[in-house]
């Protein structure tokens, strides 16, 4: 019994770390400025954490097959170093490895968040609500007009609440279902939620950021590869929130100015 | 080391009468029992809620037998509407965490043995004790109730984010009287939670028998008096959490809901909260509370993994020091949660240090217990292939926090299976091996018969080989972007992952029905299992030098002396190579706490 746990034990780590080597299902391809750093991070914790998970459960099935089964008058053994090295090898060889990882990760997230975005970048509103995304771009004004809540009506798809007969700002903003932005530009995403908590996640791009209802919040990222990614809600809020889902399209200048232009014309 | 209990326990007299005996027992071991009967009727449930949602993932279209019976309208044709997956969701977490997780390990074995260990007759506060465990059953009702009410139970998930739990039933299907009946009942555990602490604390303080110093306690008792004191402070504030959210519900007031929300094109009548004012408060709680649900099966594992090696462990006190530590940093880490949630991006920085350093008691404890196996004479049955099995579920669990710690490795992997992964081995499958391990252990004692050894063993076999085949696949559907949480997977990224979700769910229908092997033993052996003598195991702590089961003020009227420490074994004495606590005999030995 003994020796099948240590066998069971063995097999089962050795085919838990297979999909992992073997790459079977990892980040797809990485359209951001940041997104290197990321995934580095990522390579370097894998390889951390697969040693240490083999380590243990291999010595751990090697020890329960080696100390079952002992003969009756055979002596108590204490491992060598006892608990002082164990209690030395947890805080250096794992303790400090770990606190070292996490400070070489400030420098991804520092990347996206302790950095402004620059004047020069291109500004669009997401607004998150039970259950779509719409975003808006501020029109040839570069300003966005003020949203009045009270005036949002899906119904007639006035979904930010805009007065366009009172507000001059809002008269040339564009709403849109589809986030569009041009290659190789920084977009400073400006979020915010209508009513629940919602979060915005493009794998490609390395973002995810919560929508926090009540507060303004940002991201801003530069993306590096024309095509079609999804955008998913992740985080809870409500019975629709499987299907809460956008596309981001990245486009050439030409393609995304003649995209705008269309949108514009649609408004 | 005088005896102290003689000054505050009472000598009492046995109880006679059927509700004195067995409904409202002043009787900690009694008490015992009924909360571990609660959580044996929760694990049920939740269990039968996660073959639900897994079988509506797996496979979408298929009519599932008999849900019409727990609602009428959550799954017509019984198929799973989104919001019934929403609602089914969070009460199998809510059932699981509160009244498994937090009651087995906790209030159920601690409450029988916690006095036992320490060798007293009984808690301080028998009367505290009794109403600590009603007012549990009685949150139990009300958490149930939430599926009977009209509009069925709350979507919010156990964590029950604001907003969406703040708002009412504008906000989606139970979030109207389902999420204040959540709220109320979790508020009610959270009383009965603060009066069991109460009593833990005190018996291991004060109600130490003579001879029992500190260093003399099992580290089962260690485990439930951490256990006890992280309790304290922890559900001392998710109680105020759940009140405030049910004024908004009830009370008008917006502790959690800003102004200018619009639902269904419908301004809300709220101004002035913080959305994320509920994260802390509930993380401030949900941090040290998934350390309140593993930190007693660390210390009932380490008790019974003692006790099949022949040997202590490298050091006693190691361990206790890394328990301590353990409690200690818990309060700091909670924001690790709250990464990408819209807080300072520079406390979430602050906060992954914490959790990262957390790693080091949690590696220390791990290293001495596999370390401690080195050179033993490891004794092979049930209860020591479940404390094994928690060391493999831990260390598997544990490492796959060194991803989610980090900020950056965070963005690609919240909300994402993994967590999911994470969270269900490092603290669910590993909390039941330790459940496991002290019912196969501690059974004899607490019945007087053995249980079954060839249904433990087989129920071993399917529980771990199974437990990994179903959580193991959530890692990699994490990294592959597989979101939680969502009734269906109809994203473009995720279409290659349902074949996976199906063999997961094939793995926790089969892993589930060995659980009903576990069930069956447990009854019958209860019942018609061969009478179990004093000391099955050979175990030195004082709950082995009573009958099994003990008499109702545990030691026949005679309170123990100890003289040794909880843990000589692997020496040479009349007995054997083990030694008993309150046995005079000198021995030889390298160690023994004074």
């Amino acid at each position: 019994m003994a020796k099948l746990f240590a066998i069971t034990i063995v097999v089962i780590a050795i085919a838990s770390a297979v999909p992992i080597i073997l790459h079977t299902w990892e980040a797809p391809v990485d359209i951001s400025t940041h997104g290197k750093l990321i995934d580095e991070q990522m390579s370097e914790t894998m390889v951390e954490a697969g040693i240490c998970f083999l380590a243990s459960q291999l010595i751990l099935g090697f020890f329960i097959w080696r100390y079952s089964n002992r003969p009756q008058g055979e002596k108590i053994r204490s491992f060598p170093g006892g608990a002082r090295g164990l209690v030395a090898a947890a805080v250096i060889v794992v303790g400090l490895e770990v606190m070292a990882l996490g400070a070489f990760g400030t420098r991804a997230w520092a990347a996206i968040y302790f950095t402004p975005p620059s004047p020069q970048a291109m500004p669009v509103q997401v607004q998150a609500g039970q259950f779509a995304f719409y975003f808006r771009y501020p029109g040839p004004d570069g300003t966005f007009g003020p949203i009045h809540p009270e005036q949002i009506n899906e119904a007639t798809e006035n979904f930010f609440g805009l007065d366009t007969t009172h507000d001059a700002d809002s008269k040339d903003d564009i709403v849109t279902a589809q986030f569009a932005i041009p290659v190789n530009r920084e977009i400073h995403l400006l979020m915010h939620s209508k009513d629940v908590g919602h979060s915005f996640f493009v794998r490609e791009l390395r973002i995810q950021q919560d929508f926090v209802p009540g507060l303004d919040l940002s991201v801003h990222f530069t993306p590096t590869k024309i095509g079609r990614y999804e955008i998913v809600c992740t985080q809870l809020c409500g019975l629709g929130h499987y299907n809460m889902k956008a596309y981001l399209e990245v486009m050439s200048q030409e393609d995304f100015d003649k995209w705008l232009k269309q949108q514009a014309a649609l408004q | 080391m005088h005896d102290m209990s003689a000054h505050v326990v009472h000598h009492h007299a046995p109880p006679t009468g059927f509700l004195r005996k067995y409904i409202f027992s002043l009787d900690h071991k009694v008490i015992g029992e009924q909360y571990y009967l609660l959580a044996l009727v929760a694990v049920y449930i939740g269990l039968i809620l996660s073959w639900i949602m897994r079988i509506h993932l797996a496979w979408p279209n298929y009519a599932i037998p008999g849900i019409r019976f727990l609602s009428s309208t959550g799954a017509p044709g019984g198929i799973l509407t989104p919001e019934y997956y929403l609602q089914l969701m969070t009460m199998h977490g809510t059932i699981m965490v509160f009244f498994v997780l937090t009651t087995a390990p906790f209030a159920g074995f601690g409450n029988f043995f916690l006095p036992i260990q320490v060798g007293a007759e009984d808690m301080p506060f028998p009367h505290i004790n009794m109403m600590s465990f009603w007012v549990t059953f009685v949150a139990f009702a009300v958490a149930i109730a939430a599926f009977f009410v009209p509009t069925g139970p709350p979507l919010s998930g156990w964590t029950a984010y604001a907003p969406l739990s703040a708002l009412g039933s504008v906000a989606g299907p139970g979030q109207g009287t389902g999420q204040v009946l959540w709220a109320i009942s979790i508020a009610i555990f959270c009383i009965g939670q603060l009066l069991g602490s109460l009593n833990f604390i005190t018996t291991t303080l004060d109600l130490r028998c003579q001879g029992m110093s500190l260093m003399r306690l099992p580290l089962s008792v260690w485990g439930w008096f951490i256990t006890s004191c992280i309790g304290l402070t922890a559900f001392a504030v998710l109680m105020p959490a759940c009140i405030l959210l049910v004024l908004d519900h009830v009370a008008g007031t917006s502790f959690f809901v800003p102004s200018n929300l619009v639902v269904n094109d419908q301004l809300q009548p709220h101004a002035g909260g913080s959305t994320l004012l509920w994260q802390h408060l509930f993380w401030f709680f949900g941090h040290p509370e998934v350390y309140i649900a593993i930190v007693p099966g660390m210390g009932v594992v380490s008790h019974v993994l003692i006790t099949s090696m022949r040997r202590p462990l490298l050091s006693h006190r190691v361990i206790i020091y890394s328990l301590v530590s353990l409690a200690f940093l818990s309060y700091m880490v909670y924001g690790h949660h709250m990464f990408v949630s819209g807080m300072n991006p520079f406390s979430s920085i602050a906060f992954s240090f914490p959790t990262l350093a957390i790693t080091i008691p949690s590696t220390i404890i791990v290293l001495i217990w596999i370390g401690s196996l080195y050179g033993s004479k490891l004794r092979i049955n049930s209860a020591s292939l479940f404390a094994l099995g928690f060391i493999s579920m831990f260390v598997s669990g544990g490492i796959s926090g060194f991803f989610l710690a980090q900020p950056s490795i965070d963005i690609m992997l919240h909300a994402t299976y993994f967590v999911v992964g994470h969270f269900h081995l490092v603290m669910a499958v590993a909390a039941l091996f330790g459940i496991f391990a002290g019912t196969y252990f501690w059974f004899p004692k607490v019945t007087g018969r053995m249980m079954n050894e060839t249904l433990g063993k087989i129920h071993f076999w399917f529980t771990f080989a199974g437990a990994y085949c179903i959580f193991m696949p959530f890692h990699y559907l994490g990294m592959a972007g597989n979101v939680r949480r969502y009734q269906a997977f109809v994203d473009d990224f995720m279409q290659p992952l349902l074949g996976v979700h199906k063999f997961i769910t094939i793995a926790a229908l089969i892993t589930g029905a060995a659980q009903l092997v576990f069930l069956y033993n447990l009854i019958h052996s209860r019942f018609w299992g061969e009478r179990a003598p004093q000391n099955p195991w050979e175990g030195t702590s004082l709950e082995w030098s009573t009958t099994s089961p003990p008499p109702f003020d545990n030691f026949g009227g005679k309170l123990p002396v100890v003289y040794h420490d909880p843990y000589q074994y692997g020496i040479e004495s009349s007995t054997g190579d083990y030694v008993m606590q309150d046995s005079p005999e000198q021995i030889n030995t390298v160690r023994d706490e004074r």
